[in-house]
């Protein structure tokens, strides 16, 4: 009885420590709220209104019907027509347009004759990425026209056909697989924030001793310093889940108790990590250092932005500590694929390693500190 | 003459003590060097959007010859690898356990359809979650597909005749290497990051210890005040940027298209934006608790996110797109990524180069303002 007593009153200390302030209650609300929605609109690979230059040396029906295509479509914006080669370099140069289609003089006549015409694009390659992208964009749009013109023109079809269907995410709303991991990545800046100094700050104030000598044992002052960094984790990261379900609009098909529990696992071992970092720094400038020099790569090797089958092994092996990784996974199965317990298992129990391994190292250098 | 002399020699003083806290503080070192060596290692190696070796399930109802050629096309490209299965339900569960990212799907009529011109289809389902990936591998699919179609038909005897045939040129990056443009973009992120931390930290110290206040009754300026602690940042910080720059080089084999003189005065120009910006934060936030959480808050996310580095600003909503423009990082990824590139192209390198001297002055003059303030209060 004793132990939740200690444990519930100094929890209740932590947190006024964190709330009482004024500036860092701000800067615990205002920010993730405002990047949740700057982000989730932003964080995107989805190509929209691509600027694009047309340079038609043809000029008859069968051109025109061709860019008439692609200006219906919305991924793209047609920007200006050019009448002479000169102009292409600079346009793509100075970024005015992402690409520019030209078609030949001899276009339409090697079409009619039924052989096929070449059509030359020309793209700005500094982003790879959207090149790509463009570039399969503009080339679903090209197979349609030329399934349509063979069909009209009575000229055999390939004889073989892709039907390809994407599973979970069939508009392939690149949002969709985003925006969830927001909600990782905003709950672990937070979390990270409130524990990496809570040790630190006290122990610049020498509070930490005066903490130490009343007669709160080690556990109670982990779990005490615990419990405020998974409350305010809890409670943002369900404000954050309402923002992403309700007003962007992402799926949620799979166990919101699947979810909560790799959550709690994550915020768990994120405190740990936080509590270690605050442990070790002598002052409040090296508890920060520490946790930007967590949070930084947590986040880049997380599987947020880029895929982690895409890194080298090395680097792969190294995200296995990392408890942002699993977390993500958990969050993009339950929203996408409807995943439940049973699938998650394997995210759940490295994050569990992770958690105890953090939260005891932390403890004993609660202890350590105080022989 | 004499005021001119006087005002040189406080420059020189307070250079001077600032430059002794660094060398006495390694803690300042360690942020200018050894942070972007570390980070631009993990990150140079660890994002990348070039997928490599993805797994895929072939499902081949009725091996044929046919069937044979096909696989064997995809097995070839260096961006697949396909793993055979011979029912659709073996491969849909290796598709749920996530063993496999997509499936292609030739049905046991599938020659017999093709060799007939009967449109014989090829399913194909990709893993949709990570849209970019599936996009991507949409895109490798098609064009094995394309090259397998040419090559069966050259075999068959007959000149496959596709309407229009697209012959796409990528310009600046003709091999599609995402590391090229991501590292010129991290070097900006990181720069952003060092740059606000460098400063903002260090001075919200003296605030806290109340050495700023000693250093204020002296006859010190406030613009000489700020001159003198930019000086010494400055030139860590330049430190490691060149450091940075000499790894993308060397190290991640990035082009440097452009001259190395322009890199370096935007680098310059862009560093006094991002100590402005960790001035200004360290003389509003007055405590380090406060003053580490706004620069982690507006420096990291902010820069990854809205700096165009890896999402695409021009496809952001109208109102996102206006919000960029606050974020210094912008303008500095745009440079970069077109002097590494594509070159010095003018345009570009000095209409962003103005909004940075544009944000340099507001940075320094709001944080000379709010020092003069607080001197007054």
């Amino acid at each position: 009885m004793n132990i939740l007593r200690h444990i519930v009153a100094l929890a209740i200390k932590e947190l006024l420590a964190i709330l009482r302030d004024k500036k860092s209650r701000l800067v615990l609300i205002g920010p993730p709220i405002a990047q949740l929605l700057v982000f989730g609109y932003a964080a995107s690979f989805d190509l929209n209104h691509i600027p694009i230059a047309v340079y038609n040396e043809d000029r008859s029906a069968a051109s025109r019907e061709l860019v008439a295509q692609l200006t219906g479509s919305p991924h793209f914006e047609l920007v200006g027509h050019l009448d002479h080669d000169a102009q292409i370099a600079p346009l793509i140069d100075n970024k005015g347009v992402l690409m520019v289609l030209h078609l030949g003089p001899q276009f339409s006549e090697t079409l009619m004759r039924g052989k096929t015409a070449p059509v030359q694009l020309i793209i700005d390659g500094r982003n790879s990425n959207t090149a790509l992208l463009a570039l399969g964009y503009l080339r679903t749009i090209l197979t349609d026209f030329n399934m349509n013109w063979s069909r009209q023109h009575g000229r055999p079809g390939p004889p073989a056909a892709l039907r390809i269907r994407p599973w979970y995410n069939e508009n392939l709303l690149s949002r969709w697989f985003i925006i969830p991991g927001i909600v990782a990545l905003l709950t672990l800046v937070v979390t990270t924030i409130v524990t990496g100094l809570s040790v630190a700050r006290e122990r610049e104030a020498g509070t930490f001793d005066q903490l130490l000598v009343t007669p709160l044992r080690p556990v109670e002052i982990l779990i005490g310093k615990s419990i405020p960094g998974i409350l305010i984790g809890l409670i943002e990261g369900s404000f954050i889940l309402l923002v992403v379900v309700f007003w962007f609009e992402v799926p949620l098909r799979g166990s919101l108790g699947a979810l909560y529990l790799g959550m709690f696992l994550f915020l768990l071992s994120a405190v740990g990590i936080g509590l270690m970092i605050s442990s070790l720094a002598v002052t409040q400038q090296q508890g920060i250092l520490g946790a930007f020099l967590f949070l930084v790569p947590a986040v880049i090797l997380s599987g947020f932005a880029t895929p982690i089958a895409n890194m080298p092994e090395f680097v792969q092996q190294l995200t296995l500590i990392n408890p942002m990784r699993y977390f993500m996974v958990i969050l993009r199965g339950v929203f996408l694929e409807g995943d439940s317990y049973e699938l998650l298992f394997n995210q759940y129990w490295p994050m569990a390693i992770i958690a105890i391994v953090t939260l005891t190292l932390a403890g004993w250098l609660f202890r350590n500190r105080m022989n | 003459m004499k005021a001119a002399a006087a005002s040189r020699m406080r420059l020189l003083g307070m250079i001077r003590k600032e430059s002794l806290q660094i060398l006495r503080d390694p803690s300042s070192i360690a942020i200018a060097f050894v942070m972007p060596v570390v980070l631009l290692l993990l990150f140079g190696y660890g994002v990348s959007l070039d997928a490599r070796h993805i797994p895929l399930a072939m499902v081949v109802e009725q091996p044929d010859a046919t069937s044979a050629s096909l696989t064997g096309a995809f097995q070839r490209s260096e961006y697949l690898d396909p793993q055979l299965y011979n029912s659709i339900q073996a491969a849909q569960q290796a598709f749920d356990l996530r063993e496999v990212f997509g499936i292609v799907w030739l049905r046991n009529d599938f020659s017999e359809r093709l060799l007939s011109q009967d449109d014989a289809p090829i399913g194909v389902i990709v893993n949709g979650v990570d849209a970019n990936q599936a996009r991507i591998t949409e895109g490798y699919i098609q064009g094995v597909w394309q090259a397998w179609l040419t090559s069966f038909a050259r075999s068959q005897g007959v000149e496959l005749s596709l309407p229009v045939a697209l012959e796409p040129r990528i310009w600046f990056n003709a091999a599609v290497r995402s590391r090229d443009f991501l590292v010129p973009g991290l070097i900006a992120v990181i720069m952003t990051l060092i740059g606000a931390m460098l400063t903002s930290m260090v001075v919200a110290r003296e605030w806290e210890r109340g050495t700023m206040e000693a250093l204020m009754v002296t006859p010190i300026r406030i613009s000489e005040l700020v001159v003198g602690k930019l000086v010494p940042y400055f030139i860590l910080g330049m430190g490691g940027m060149l450091l940075s720059v000499a790894m993308a080089l060397w190290l991640f084999d990035v082009p440097l298209r452009g001259s190395f003189w322009v890199l370096t005065v935007v680098s310059a120009l862009f560093m006094l934006v991002a100590l402005g910006m960790g001035l200004l934060i360290s003389v509003v936030a007055k405590n380090q608790f406060v003053a580490g959480q706004i620069s982690i808050i507006i420096t990291f996310l902010p820069a990854f996110i809205l700096s165009g580095f890896i999402f695409q600003i021009s496809s952001m909503p109208a109102a996102i797109q206006v919000i960029t423009h606050i974020i210094p990082a912008r303008y500095y990824v745009a440079i970069l990524q077109t002097l590494f590139l594509a070159g010095d192209i003018w345009p570009i390198v000095l209409a962003n180069s103005a909004a940075l001297a544009v944000m340099m002055v507001i940075f320094l003059g709001l944080a000379w303002r709010k020092l003069q303030k607080r001197l007054d209060a």
